[in-house]
């Protein structure tokens, strides 16, 4: 399967090219980029690992490609997503986020059901990789 | 002023008969609104040979505190206060017949936070008012001091966006088709193919309550078993709008806490359960985290003549006061009313921290919301892939895009549908960061698309010629002009 949060998971996988196109569109826009990794897929993962702290002051989208490289060095086989932050009044939360990186195999979610009364199902999904202990977890 | 137009003396004004509004003080032409006052905007028909002031005082008076008589308990009240005061009227650009007033409403003609309250004022008996042919609320300017006493949105676009994890694109939806008829085991299979497929969500239609062929609780059980199947084969968090519309409040609030019950990430009701339901719904989201969907049926009945009834500008800002997350503002490019600069205005009005005067877009008063939440706007009525591009330009990225024919109607099925507008979608919000002129190169940019996305080749195809291109019912009246300096 392919795990289709953010912006752009339903088109081919972007090149640096096209990474660096749309994260300059944020830091245009006035907005703080950042850079996170996870081997923790689930859809309510809310807080991935930050790469460092987001860019605030980078004015151009060429650093975040430099540091998307060095983060996949050490953690290609993770998730990667960069994410645009947005400080202005009545926002203040994410504008875009989209995945930048990924496992070469992606083995999905278990979905769990518990019956309980009134024809009623507790349902758990569950990532099949999330069995084993963190950092070992993807190839 | 015409010495006619002119306010009388207390003995004058107090003695028993009938005197003409505008003599009664309703008509005040040198007033000028408070902050704290609530602005009411009319356009007038008055009946053949009524003078439009004294029928922009009548409308004063009968939504607040005149009868048809004079009455000698007015001088037991500070009466001057509670009159409502018309201040200006003025023709409107395109029919002689018709006239904009403007009146001004103490904000202690109200009782905070009741929508009720409100409306029974505005558009109670007034809109019967025989001196009137036609009586149409326009717009409204809420004053900082009421509108904080509204709860508002309960959820939000942005923590909405949040819970979902969905950020950057307009969101998808789907509703459910046929609308009727389904039972709630094959209604559950158009929920997941569709989720599956790429949608965000998918919606019960405002008929979809509990009926002989689907009861309730069978469709919440069916539905919720698609959302979670669908969140796992994507791993995204997904919803469907369960319409929890009902008979009674008893009964809606039962429907609700079942659907919380099932993990529901958010709940449906229809603008026809009345003002004071909604609130209570908003609130009852509000406590229990809830997104809450508004489906405005009903409203064209009200809204779409322009010279009788209530504007949707004002349903949307009632309606943000009230504390929906959602609302159907208009598709433009789709098969119901909505012409452009309109529906601009009611995105405008949803989504926006200050409205400015936009008389172009039908927006009559500067509006502060107060840190109010936002209302996420939903498109939906007869659009489809092929409109991508048209859809963005003018709706922009904080609205629900809902493609239900679009997608259930797929010649390769729901999933592939779904899929369809999913790419369509990200395709076009990637070449507008990207920085190409999408409006004009949209189809250009959805032919590319389409070559590594043979679901939406087929929606290309099937869809391209359908438009659905009538003249609006509900245009502003004011448009831009160049002007030569």
């Amino acid at each position: 399967m392919r795990v289709t949060q953010g912006t752009f998971s339903f088109l081919p996988d972007f090149t640096d090219q096209q990474i660096h196109e749309q994260v300059q569109y944020c830091i245009d826009n006035g907005w703080a980029v950042s850079i996170e990794y996870t081997d923790d897929p689930h859809p309510r993962n809310t807080y991935w690992e930050m790469w460092g702290h987001p860019m605030f002051d980078n004015p151009d989208a060429a650093a975040v490609v430099y540091e998307l490289n060095e983060c996949r060095k050490v953690y290609g086989s993770y998730y990667i997503r960069i994410i645009a932050f947005d400080s202005s009044p009545g926002w203040e939360s994410i504008r875009l986020s989209f995945i930048v990186n990924r496992p070469s195999e992606e083995p999905g979610f278990k979905l769990s059901r518990t019956e309980v009364k009134g024809r009623n199902i507790q349902y758990s999904i569950t990532p099949y990789s999330s069995d084993k202990p963190q950092g070992s977890r993807y190839k | 002023m015409p010495d006619g137009d002119k306010k009388l003396d207390a003995k004058a004004r107090y003695s028993a008969g009938v005197l003409e509004y505008k003599k009664m003080g309703y008509w005040e032409p040198d007033y000028s609104p408070k902050d704290t006052d609530v602005i009411a905007l009319f356009r007038i028909t008055p009946q053949d040979g009524v003078d439009p002031i004294e029928a922009a005082a009548a409308v004063a008076g009968e939504s607040s505190t005149a009868t048809w008589t004079v009455v000698w308990t007015d001088r037991l009240t500070a009466c001057e206060k509670y009159r409502a005061k018309a201040y200006r009227v003025d023709p409107t650009p395109n029919n002689p017949n018709e006239y904009f007033a403007y009146i001004a409403y103490e904000l202690d003609l109200f009782e905070p936070g009741s929508i009720a309250n409100l409306t029974a004022s505005i558009i109670g008996n007034v809109f019967g008012f025989k001196p009137l042919k036609a009586l149409r609320l326009e717009d409204m300017r809420l004053p900082v001091a009421y509108v904080k006493t509204f709860q508002g949105p309960a959820t939000g676009i942005v923590v909405e966006r949040e819970r979902l994890n969905c950020y950057g694109r307009p969101l998808l939806g789907a509703t459910v088709k046929p609308k009727l008829g389904l039972s709630g085991r094959n209604y559950g299979r158009v929920v997941y193919e569709a989720l599956k497929g790429g949608l965000d969500f998918t919606k019960d239609d405002e008929n979809i309550n509990s009926q002989p062929f689907m009861h309730w609780r069978d469709r919440f059980l069916y539905c919720m078993e698609a959302v979670n199947r669908a969140s796992a084969a994507t791993g995204e968090v997904k919803g469907t709008y369960l319409n929890v519309t009902a008979g009674t409040m008893e009964e809606m609030y039962k429907r609700a806490e079942f659907a919380k019950e099932l993990g529901s990430v958010i709940i449906m009701i229809d603008l026809v359960i009345g003002y004071t339901a909604i609130q209570s719904m908003a609130k009852w989201a509000r406590d229990n985290d809830m997104i809450l969907h508004l489906h405005r049926a009903g409203h064209g009945t009200y809204t779409r003549q322009k010279t009788h009834g209530v504007s949707f500008r004002v349903i949307a800002k009632w309606m943000r006061l009230a504390g929906v997350d959602h609302i159907h503002a208009g598709t433009v490019v789709g098969k119901l009313e909505g012409d452009p600069a309109t529906t601009k205005g009611y995105y405008d009005i949803c989504r926006e921290e200050q409205n400015s005067v936009s008389l172009e877009t039908g927006v009559f008063f500067d509006q502060d919301w107060a840190s109010l939440n936002k209302v996420m706007p939903v498109a939906s009525g007869g659009i489809h892939a092929g409109q991508m591009h048209q859809l963005i330009h003018y709706l922009g990225e904080d609205v629900v895009l809902q493609f239900g024919g679009g997608t259930i109607g797929h010649p390769q099925g729901i999933a592939a549908g779904a899929t369809a507008n999913r790419v369509a979608l990200e395709a076009m919000v990637y070449a507008r960061n990207a920085g190409r002129d999408y409006l004009a190169e949209g189809p250009t940019i959805l032919a590319e698309a389409a070559k590594t996305c043979t679901p939406l080749r087929e929606a290309l195809d099937i869809w391209k010629d359908i438009t659905f291109d009538y003249a609006s019912t509900d245009a502003p009246d004011f448009v831009p002009t160049t002007s030569v300096s």
